[in-house]
């Protein structure tokens, strides 16, 4: 049997009217999918190779261009989808595991769109950010339980290290090589200038971006990659990565081709060939162990600053945070169900884990209820795609959250979903330097801040809505909220009630 | 400041030791009688430590530089990350020794457990050397991506030196064990050769280094049989997946 390459999902439309023939989408599409043919004098496209990443669209001077959903269909079937019966196709024809990038793009429940918000009416009078102080700013880290005074009734300062952010927002973890460098620039100016943080993933840090480190979380992930003692007293505070929402339970794959001598001397690791990060680090097996991997970190770098674990939201996360919350760690990331990533195993991406949202309201309800929610703080990931996500997830219990997607968009991802393939026309997820300088980092920069400064906003004026003028008195506020549409099982998780209630 | 001081670990916590550790002005530092307090020589860059008794878990961990000589035997992730210096153990170690290494060198007179030298690598001019003198237990150097490990099955008579999965996912770097037969039943990611010179000239001052610490005869251990171990570049994970459209 011989089944014909999948008939392209996306078509070029290009209206011969508008279009001067300036061969620029040639010259852009790293896909190749635009071409000149010099003898007929046209501009051609290969449907099968385009990723609708939308650059050519969005450089095309004559707006000539736009990327069309193919209506060519399967017979329809509500069981047998056509991305079902292609994936079998395609797996049939390769033998492959299917690999994909950024978050899980299917339908399902996201919470967030479920859940509202309460604002102030008559009794209780909302207050105008524009006129009156409101506080978005957040330490992250442990607590201190008890106030020490000495003989001298003298205070003993008795608070370990804190991560101090201007607005409750974090730069997810994404690594160079996964990303590029002027995309690393770029969140690492906006971070500096924000008062806020990214974070290196597993790719170790350049040695340009030392001058960050204030405003720099470093990552220690199961590869080990560019960690080194250095790196570790660089960064404002240290991950441990035990999981990532998009591929829990799997580790990470950098392929080869990606390693340039760059790569490889930033994640110390060879030239040329695969950066492999086990699924499991192989020193930790338990709470007892990980609790050993905190430690060694706190003894490397002279207890000076805070660590963070951050592990996927799996079914018995609560479980699992109550570990690390005793493990020494000072802060516990959960990355969601849809959380994004720069490859994952498809099937896992979409099938493992559970939602955020229920992780969130599940961690912050095990802490309080054990007593240890002020030993450690809670960002969580995966996805918040708005300032009203935030505020929703700070309702639910968070500290601060991390985002990655949402940060790429600003940077200009298109989400075609193609990060694997290393061809981003972005110059976002690529090594490629012709593509890589697409991306101006002063202007990504700037778009990030922007981003960020705007949900700031945004979550004053919600705030501000409720009669709440600090984050703090925000934070796992669920009176704040209310279900709409949710079962009583879906309320109780939750622990909020359902609108009108 | 080259200075000598002899301390006693009997009783403190590592915390405190290892505080007492950090403040020594001292280059060369002998602590006795250490009771599996954790950490020791942790980020060290410079000293050289010189520990009697043993040493509890993370012994060396991030090791930047300097040398840790145990009298005795030392327990788990030894050498975890490490980047330069070396580490010699008069004993055997605990599990995961030298996990994600990739500078400097680690000598074991004796055994090592599970998941030794597991994600060893090497980049520019680092190439990571772990020594063991006897035998070492299963899922070593898996994962391996560069570096030098050498088993040298001293007391085995011939066995096979390493237990089961050694080298899974092996993409770079190199295992030589000293057995009288070709290893079997190895990880589909590992092709076996019988040891050549320029292998061997490869492992010689290494076997060299661990004949002066521990004793024996360098060129009786170099000429025994030995086999290496080395990726499969048929075999790599990069075939194993297709992209969804």
């Amino acid at each position: 049997m011989n089944i014909r390459e999948f008939f392209p999902l996306y078509e070029v439309a290009r209206d011969p009217a508008r279009c001067v023939k300036c061969k620029l989408c040639v010259r852009e599409c790293a896909n190749e999918v635009h071409a000149f043919n010099e003898k007929l004098g046209v501009l051609t496209a290969d449907d099968s190779k385009c990723v609708n990443c939308q650059r050519c669209v969005a450089v095309c001077p004559t707006r000539a261009l736009k990327i069309v959903r193919t209506d060519n269909t399967y017979k329809v079937n509500a069981n047998w989808t056509g991305d079902a019966m292609r994936e079998v196709y395609q797996q049939a024809q390769t033998g492959g595991v299917l690999l994909a990038s950024m978050g899980n793009p299917q339908p399902g429940p996201i919470y967030w769109d479920k859940l509202l918000l309460n604002a102030s009416q008559v009794t209780n009078p909302p207050i105008d950010p524009l006129r009156e102080p409101m506080e978005t700013r957040v330490f992250l880290g442990k607590k201190p339980g008890s106030i020490l005074r000495g003989p001298d009734g003298k205070l003993i300062p008795n608070q370990t290290p804190q991560l101090a952010l201007r607005k409750p927002i974090l730069f997810s973890a994404m690594s160079y090589g996964s990303i590029s460098y002027n995309a690393h620039a770029a969140l690492a100016r906006a971070a500096q200038e924000l008062g806020i943080y990214y974070n290196t993933g597993e790719g170790g840090l350049h040695e340009d971006f030392y001058a960050y480190g204030d405003n720099t979380i470093v990552q220690v992930a199961s590869g080990r990659f560019g960690v080194h003692t250095d790196y570790l007293s660089t960064g404002a505070a240290i991950e441990i990565k035990m999981g990532q929402g998009a591929k829990p339970g799997i580790g990470g794959h950098l392929p080869g081709i990606k390693v340039g001598p760059d790569i490889s001397k930033t994640r110390m690791i060879p030239e040329g060939t695969d950066a492999i990060s086990p699924a499991p680090h192989h020193d930790i097996y338990s709470i007892e162990d990980l609790r050993q991997l905190v430690f060694s970190l706190k003894e490397a770098t002279g207890y000076r600053k805070p660590i963070i674990v951050k592990v996927a939201a799996v079914h018995n996360v609560a479980a699992i945070a109550s570990g690390i919350a005793r493990s020494g760690a000072d802060i516990i990331a959960i990355d969601g169900w849809r959380g994004g990533t720069g490859a994952a195993p498809a099937r896992i991406r979409d099938n493992v884990g559970i939602p955020i949202e229920l992780a969130l309201a599940a961690v912050d309800t095990r802490l309080r209820e054990e007593g240890i929610r002020d030993e450690v703080s809670l960002i969580v990931g995966g996805s918040i795609r708005s300032s009203a996500d935030l505020v929703k997830a700070i309702a639910l219990g968070a500290d601060a959250v991390y985002i990655g997607t949402a940060a790429l968009l600003a940077m200009g991802c298109h989400l075609c979903r193609s990060c694997q393939q290393g061809k981003c026309n972005w110059g976002i997820a690529t090594q490629r330097p012709d593509l890589v300088a697409r991306l101006d980092p002063d202007e990504a920069a700037r778009r990030l801040i922007n981003l960020v400064t705007a949900w700031d906003h945004e979550l004053q004026e919600i705030m501000g809505g409720m009669g709440i003028n600090a984050v703090e008195a925000l934070r796992g506020n669920r009176l704040m909220l209310r279900g709409l549409g949710l079962t009583e099982a879906e309320l109780r998780v939750l622990g909020v009630k359902h609108a009108g209630e | 400041m080259h200075k000598t001081i002899e301390m006693q670990a009997a009783g403190m916590d590592y915390k405190a030791l290892n505080d007492s550790l950090r403040a020594q002005g001292a280059s060369e530092i002998t602590v006795r009688g250490v009771m599996g307090q954790r950490y020791l020589g942790c980020a060290m860059q410079d000293k050289n430590l010189t520990l009697y008794g043993t040493p509890g878990n993370g012994l060396g961990q991030y090791l930047s530089g300097g040398t840790i000589e145990v009298f005795g035997s030392a327990q788990e992730a030894t050498g975890d990350t490490m980047n330069a210096g070396e580490i010699v153990v008069h004993g055997r170690c605990g599990d995961a020794a030298g996990y994600g290494m990739r500078g400097g060198r680690i000598l074991i007179r004796d055994d090592v457990g599970y998941r030794a030298g597991i994600h060893m690598k090497a980049y520019e001019n680092h190439e990571p050397v772990l020594v063991i003198g006897a035998g070492a237990g299963s899922f070593l150097g898996e994962y391996l991506a560069g570096g030098l490990i050498v088993v040298l099955g001293i007391g085995l008579d011939g066995k096979y030196p390493a237990g089961f999965f050694c080298g899974t996912g092996m993409h770079g770097g190199k295992i030589i064990l000293r057995c009288d037969r070709k290893p079997e039943g190895l990880p589909e990611q590992v092709c076996v050769h019988a040891c050549t010179e320029v292998d061997r000239a490869e492992m010689r001052p290494h076997v060299e280094a661990y004949c002066e610490k521990f004793g024996g005869d360098p060129e009786t251990l170099l000429g025994a049989q030995y086999f290496v171990l080395s990726p499969n570049p048929e075999k790599g994970y990069h075939r194993m997946y297709t992209s969804v459209i």
